[in-house]
């Protein structure tokens, strides 16, 4: 667990320093992401170390959330003044876009099924 | 007496301990009730904990940094949790190429109604238009958002919060919409989640099926980056 919770924290770390020596728009994390993703491609096969440790973080993902979910406190005037166009823009415009994403891909992945096995 | 309790609330708001416990003690409590509650996604986890936290620090008094220098700790774990997502997503690896295509178009016109309907909205009902510039990456991921919502001129730490709200819109009702339209696959489920709610939404789908906690997460990294190039573009060319 302790060697997993290494390689994570490597590969984020490496995904930072890239990130700021580059001036890339992506953050860190996310190229750490994209750095283990190809370290078990060439490794072929997920250790399970990892397997349990990525597992256990994942299973609590949104605790995560919660420490900057609660700054909301520092906000709750400019909230409260404009309440309605924030709610409206946060529901509508968050359930439109889960609609509409998730319908263009059904529809894509619907018709590359019908033309037969895709070029894999 | 008095003195003896004076003592230990100073050792507790100089401690991490405090801000930490009410954390997880918070979030146990989420959890539980989500669970009394047959797991439906309207009782949110992170919801319930965040309204906790903030009747506790309102009751006893106690500002926002003070928690948060204690609860930084959970915070910091959001960077090694984003850099595990390789694995479903290796595990799903096939799933993923055969699909890229589909996704790539997924993305662009969901990253653009996020973004857009979220500013079209936020004007239509009046919001200021510093609000409306700290809303428009509110679908991204909280690092990436903040960043985008400085260099367009909005407020990075409103953004953070209109960030989280967004995931909680998005897992609790998400699934209804989906249901709704009637979506069935489970890589276009955890596509759209992770495209209009990044973390939270990803971490809704995680709970319901590995494939859509898969694409959810990639959806998640590949919206930060879209975002975080389109955005400021097309801000240029509507100003």
């Amino acid at each position: 667990m302790l060697g997993s919770i290494t390689i994570l924290l490597v590969c984020q770390l490496v995904g930072e320093v890239t990130a700021r020596v580059l001036t890339l728009p992506v953050p860190g994390p996310v190229l750490g992401m994209l750095l283990l993703f190809l370290g078990l491609l060439v490794r072929g096969g997920v250790p399970r170390s990892m397997t349990d440790t990525a597992g256990g973080l994942l299973r609590n993902l949104s605790l995560l959330f919660v420490p900057a979910g609660v700054g909301v406190v520092a906000h709750l005037s400019r909230l409260a003044d404009e309440a309605l166009p924030i709610a409206a823009a946060l529901i509508g415009s968050t359930l439109l876009s889960i609609a509409v994403t998730a319908w263009v891909m059904a529809a894509l992945l619907r018709r590359a099924g019908r033309n037969g096995e895709p070029r894999a | 007496m008095n003195e003896r309790l004076l003592d230990i609330w100073v050792y507790l708001s100089a401690s991490p301990l405090a801000g930490l416990t009410l954390t997880l003690v918070a979030y146990q409590a989420g959890l539980w009730l989500f669970e009394r509650c047959g797991r439906t996604p309207l009782v949110n986890p992170v919801l319930i904990a965040v309204m906790l936290i903030i009747a506790t620090l309102k009751t006893l008094r106690i500002d926002y940094q003070t928690y948060f220098d204690g609860a930084q700790f959970v915070h910091f774990l959001l960077g090694p949790a984003t850099v595990a997502l390789a694995v479903p997503l290796y595990n799903q690896f096939h799933q993923v190429r055969r699909s890229a295509p589909a996704m790539l178009a997924a993305l662009l016109v969901g990253s653009l109604t996020a973004a857009g309907s979220a500013v079209a909205l936020g004007w239509l009902f009046g919001a200021s238009e510093r609000t409306l510039l700290s809303l428009a990456p509110k679908s991204v991921t909280t690092p990436i958002a903040m960043g985008i919502a400085e260099q367009l001129g909005g407020l990075p730490s409103l953004t953070a919060v209109l960030v989280i709200l967004t995931g909680i819109v998005g897992a609790t009702l998400g699934s209804s919409v989906l249901n709704l339209i009637r979506v069935t696959d489970w890589r276009a489920r955890g596509f759209g989640m992770g495209v209009a709610a990044h973390g939270i939404g990803t971490a809704r789908a995680l709970q319901v099926n590995e494939t859509a906690g898969a694409f959810s997460g990639l959806a998640m990294g590949l919206n930060g980056l879209a975002t975080a190039v389109l955005l400021p573009v097309l801000l240029r060319l509507f100003s």
